[in-house]
């Protein structure tokens, strides 16, 4: 825990290979080296899409950081690149400290197990040790309300009752570096403000907050800084109230004043 | 230069490391998979012995049988190899998927790659310790003592392991990429299994061509070093050197190539 917790990006680029049926096979590759092997790359199926590039910006302790972006501008390609997941293919990227993306909560649940397993195998997933699951275990039943269906299979809950389980069990974590795509509610009114409460205290212990969203609200409320992406590289990089005014346009409350 | 060719293998060995110590995770999924396939039979995974069980009695009747031997002999042989082969087929068959099965997790969890890999092999060894239940049996029924010589199984046993590890690893990199290769080894593996003595004894083959079929088929030696120990024979000397080697050598070529394709890896799911 010594290790200062930081992200850092030099002149990144990531290069996708889009394997199609034809390319993911073996033999069109044997054919084609033995065709000469001059057979361009792309003719053979294998496009490359340019995810993101040129991309250089270092995120310190104690930061908050939100993505926008439209669609297709490369959010998810940085989110991965941001947690480790991908290795950009120009560059260099350091991540330094243990990061959790909290993406799909419902990731590593089996619908035959019951409650109590899945809340093992999904702690496990986040990286919890089995002495840690053991100490949240009452918490996180508490939290979401089954009682004795921890007992019972996962597929037999409501919808509802899945998605706090799946929530509870995800907002145990208190990682140094937090990636999220979209605010993590349990959609159930009842449980809202308990829920929301919870996230906070999640995401005020983190170190580095990585917040990818497309509600103005949701990164004004979060977020010190932001990173705008267009077409794979860094259109804007700053304070949030400027970033945000000009993705969004100014606010309306400022519209009135001036 | 130096560099470039030892940063491969290392960051294979860091990632393997990582793995390592995230054990208990490992022990969970594995679990889990097993817990899985058989989670609303009855008697759960025992059907794996049972299949095993009805599948090794019939074979070996019938093989015993049309190669002429006695079946005290061959029944007990045979069974012994049936399992051991079995975990080693299987754990390679699918150590082909283990990446592409995983790729929800790997997308979406930073985590030691080789978890996945273990995670293959690990539910494999549990199975197999399932398999296992029968072998005492047969001995039992068959009144076949079990000496002390029986213990060399374990050291064969890891030994086994730790070639059927590094071959799971070149696999699972190679059919992360390149899918079609899991049906090739998938094939492979079993061609392997009718010229490895399984099904028919050493003795069964005889002339040059036989020769040549079991001396280059290091398989056979695999196989050899857990099997014989079991039924009250010392491996020859030639299969400990020819596992222990393979194992060098392999796991040296898998670090290299594993390690290459570590950082790709997440870009072909």
């Amino acid at each position: 825990m010594s290790k200062q917790t930081f992200i850092e990006l030099v002149d990144v680029g990531v290069d996708f290979p889009v394997y199609n049926a034809a390319s993911m096979s073996l033999k069109n590759r044997l054919l084609s080296s033995v065709t000469g092997g001059t057979i361009d790359r792309e003719h053979d199926g294998v496009l490359v899409v340019r995810g993101l590039q040129e991309i250089s910006l270092k995120i310190s302790a104690g930061e908050r950081v939100g993505l926008i972006g439209h669609n297709g501008a490369g959010k998810t390609t940085m989110l991965r690149v941001l947690s480790g997941i991908y290795h950009p293919t120009q560059g260099e990227a350091t991540v330094s400290g243990e990061c959790i993306s909290l993406i799909d909560i419902s990731l590593g649940i089996d619908p035959e197990a019951t409650g109590r397993e899945n809340i093992r195998l999904r702690s496990a997933m986040l990286g919890l040790t089995p002495e840690q699951t053991r100490r949240h275990l009452d918490d996180i039943i508490e939290f979401s309300g089954l009682g004795d269906f921890i007992e019972m299979p996962f597929r037999t809950y409501s919808s509802g009752m899945q998605l706090r389980l799946a929530f509870a069990v995800s907002t145990t974590v208190t990682p140094q570096i937090l990636i999220l795509d979209e605010w993590l509610s349990t959609g159930d009114e009842n449980f809202r403000e308990r829920a929301e409460e919870r996230m906070r205290r999640v995401v005020d212990s983190t170190e580095i907050l990585i917040l990818a969203s497309h509600s103005r609200t949701l990164l004004t409320a979060n977020c010190d800084r932001i990173i705008w992406l267009e077409h794979g590289k860094v259109r804007r990089d700053g304070k949030a109230q400027d970033v945000l005014d000009e993705y969004f346009g100014p606010q309306p409350s400022a519209l009135t004043h001036s | 230069m130096l560099k470039n060719f030892i940063s491969s293998p290392l960051a294979a060995v860091a990632d393997i490391q990582g793995a390592y110590h995230r054990y208990h995770l490992i022990g969970t999924l594995g679990w889990q998979d097993v817990a899985t396939r058989y989670r609303r039979s009855r008697i759960g995974a025992f059907w794996l012995t049972i299949n095993m069980a009805v599948m090794i009695v019939s074979i070996g009747f019938l093989f015993g049988r049309l190669f002429g031997q006695p079946i005290d002999e061959f029944l007990p042989y045979f069974a012994a190899g049936q399992i051991i082969w079995g975990l080693l087929a299987t754990s390679i068959n699918e150590g082909c998927t283990a990446f592409s099965s995983a790729s929800g997790i790997i997308l979406q969890v930073r985590i030691p790659l080789f978890i996945h890999v273990a995670r293959v092999l690990w539910r494999n060894i549990i199975i197999f310790a399932h398999n296992l239940i029968i072998l005492p049996l047969v001995f039992l029924f068959f009144m076949k003592p079990v000496g002390w010589v029986a213990l060399l199984a374990i050291p064969g046993f890891i030994l086994l392991l730790l070639n059927v590890t590094w071959i799971m690893l070149i696999v699972s990199a190679v059919c992360a990429r390149f899918r079609d290769v899991t049906q090739i080894v998938q094939n492979a593996v079993q061609v392997l299994f009718f010229v490895t003595p399984i099904m028919w004894t050493a003795e069964t083959l005889q002339g040059r061509v036989g020769a040549l079929i079991l001396n280059l088929n290091p398989f056979n030696s695999l196989l050899d070093i857990v099997r014989s120990p079991l039924l009250g024979q010392h491996p020859e000397m030639i299969h400990w050197v020819i596992s222990i080697g393979l194992a060098v050598v392999g796991w040296i070529f898998a670090l290299w190539f594993y390690g290459q394709r570590l950082k790709r890896l997440a870009y072909w799911l």
